[in-house]
């Protein structure tokens, strides 16, 4: 019968203890040297995105709000897969060539920054407007006012919805893949293509991106208690 | 000190200051009463340009903005520097400190060091009877407490006039002397000062000046036991017949 076939024998599962063991160390590779790094570095850079994008979605300047718009719509309805594959394959037949460690930072910063503008753009508008006329009823001009009153109290009001974009896009790095980018998922795709224990091989690659996300939401509710502490119980809403 | 010359604010199709004209002399406490709606708030921040008027010709201390030609942001932050304000909700920094409250200004705006800041709080809030909770955030203080705090924060910016708007509205019974006290101190020591309130007594005790506006035009104005006591308008006299003063 079909089932016996992949039963689990006692010579089966000595095969995946010998498999985790030299398969773990390049997965952990491939999260370290790849997934983790280009999750930071795409996440930086897609929050500064982020933040001008918002204050141009905010501000009293059509053409800025037009352009701002424009760039979420593109990001927000197309896949990411697409864009991954217009930046690293469609690019070089215009003679623009990037490397897929490159091209997945750029793919996943526009991701991030078209995300994450909305989630500032939300925060920023739910710092009540007294907040803003108090800033300027002492002489402060518009930049001061952002970056001194308003953007501390919309940071705490972000932290939760930013963390879960920063825990999503761990996992969307895993498209990266696809433009050959020798992250954890691609070394679980080589491994598992000469071992053929598809099953198993995946399931460790998962087990690899589930331990980086729940760290990475105990270091979330960490940050979560600093800033009370910091912008006080009220969290810039009274 | 004040003056302002044919002040208009429109929202939208509805006329809020209808071509008012008002002078505030150095030194002088005006209170500013009138209905809900009247305009009397609007008035107040057009003072300092939280609401652009549409027209007229504001001019404190020999500064001027002329409104009826086109105006710069920078003009109208230098302007605003010449006022201080208290609102009614407060509107405390919540993730500053009583002290960092006060001194946000100070090093922002006006380049001061941290320490010179730091001291420059201290005094201001010793002045206001909030010393011993200098290192408090806001929403460990009272009403009355927030609000002596947000007089200290306009204070140190040096204004040449303190507007408060509905200064004790928010608070509870209780607290409103204790800012009642802070302001009665400022007027003793020769602020100017304009002050849209529903406190009678203190219009009676402090004021030099009562101006009575509807609808957005000034109805009449005087000394407040004139305005009090012997009102010429029916307006006047109806409003304060509804307040039972």
């Amino acid at each position: 019968m079909y089932l016996n076939t992949i039963a689990l024998s006692p010579e089966r599962i000595q095969r995946f203890q010998e498999i985790a063991s030299t398969s773990i160390g390049p997965l952990i590779e491939g999260a370290i040297k790849y997934t983790i790094p280009l999750a930071i570095i795409a996440f930086s850079i897609g929050l500064i995105i982020a933040i001008f994008t918002a204050l141009a979605r905010i501000s009293s300047n059509k053409l800025l709000r037009a352009i701002a718009r424009v760039y979420v719509s593109i990001i927000r309805g197309t896949p990411l897969l697409v864009q991954l594959f217009i930046i690293f394959y469609g690019l070089p037949t215009i003679g623009i060539t990037i490397d897929p460690f490159p091209s997945a930072i750029i793919g996943f910063s526009l991701n991030v920054g078209a995300y994450a503008s909305e989630i500032i753009r939300a925060a920023i508008l739910s710092i009540p407007k007294g907040q803003w006329e108090a800033a300027y009823s002492i002489g402060m001009n518009y930049l001061q006012a952002l970056r001194k009153i308003v953007l501390p109290q919309a940071a705490r009001v972000s932290v939760p919805p930013l963390s879960n974009s920063f825990i999503g896009l761990v996992k969307d790095t895993s498209l990266a893949a696809t433009i050959l980018v020798a992250e954890t998922f691609r070394r679980a795709q080589e491994i598992a293509s000469m071992n053929y224990e598809f099953l198993f091989v995946y399931i460790m690659a998962a087990l690899v991106y589930w331990v980086i996300c729940f760290i990475l939401s105990i270091i979330q509710g960490r940050i979560e208690i600093r800033l009370d502490r910091v912008v006080g119980k009220s969290g810039g809403l009274s | 000190m004040i003056s302002i010359q044919g002040l208009k604010k429109s929202f939208g199709s509805q006329e809020v200051i209808k071509n008012v004209d008002l002078e505030i002399e150095q030194g002088k406490v005006v209170v500013i009463i009138g209905p809900s709606g009247s305009g009397k708030s609007t008035l107040l921040r057009c003072l300092n340009v939280l609401e652009t008027p549409n027209g007229g010709v504001l001019s404190i201390d020999g500064q001027k903005l002329d409104f009826n030609t086109s105006v710069s942001k920078k003009s109208i932050s230098a302007f605003r520097r010449l006022t201080g304000m208290v609102f009614q909700s407060y509107n405390l920094f919540p993730h500053l400190t009583t002290t960092g409250n006060v001194t946000e200004g100070l090093t922002t705006v006006k380049g001061l060091s941290h320490k010179e800041a730091v001291k420059k709080a201290e005094l201001l809030l010793d002045k206001v009877g909030l010393a011993d909770h200098k290192d408090k955030h806001p929403f460990q203080l009272s009403g009355g407490q927030q609000q002596r705090v947000a007089i200290a924060r306009a204070l140190a910016m040096d204004p040449k006039v303190m507007l408060f708007d509905e200064p004790t509205s928010a608070l509870d019974p209780e607290l409103v002397g204790e800012v009642l006290r802070v302001m009665k101190d400022l007027a003793h020591e020769g602020m100017t000062m304009a002050v849209v309130t529903h406190e009678m007594r203190f219009a009676k005790e402090v004021a030099d000046e009562v101006i009575f506006i509807d609808d957005g035009v000034i109805v009449e104005r005087g000394a407040p036991a004139e305005i009090f006591n012997h009102p010429k308008h029916e307006r006047t006299k109806k409003f304060l017949s509804l307040l039972q003063v």
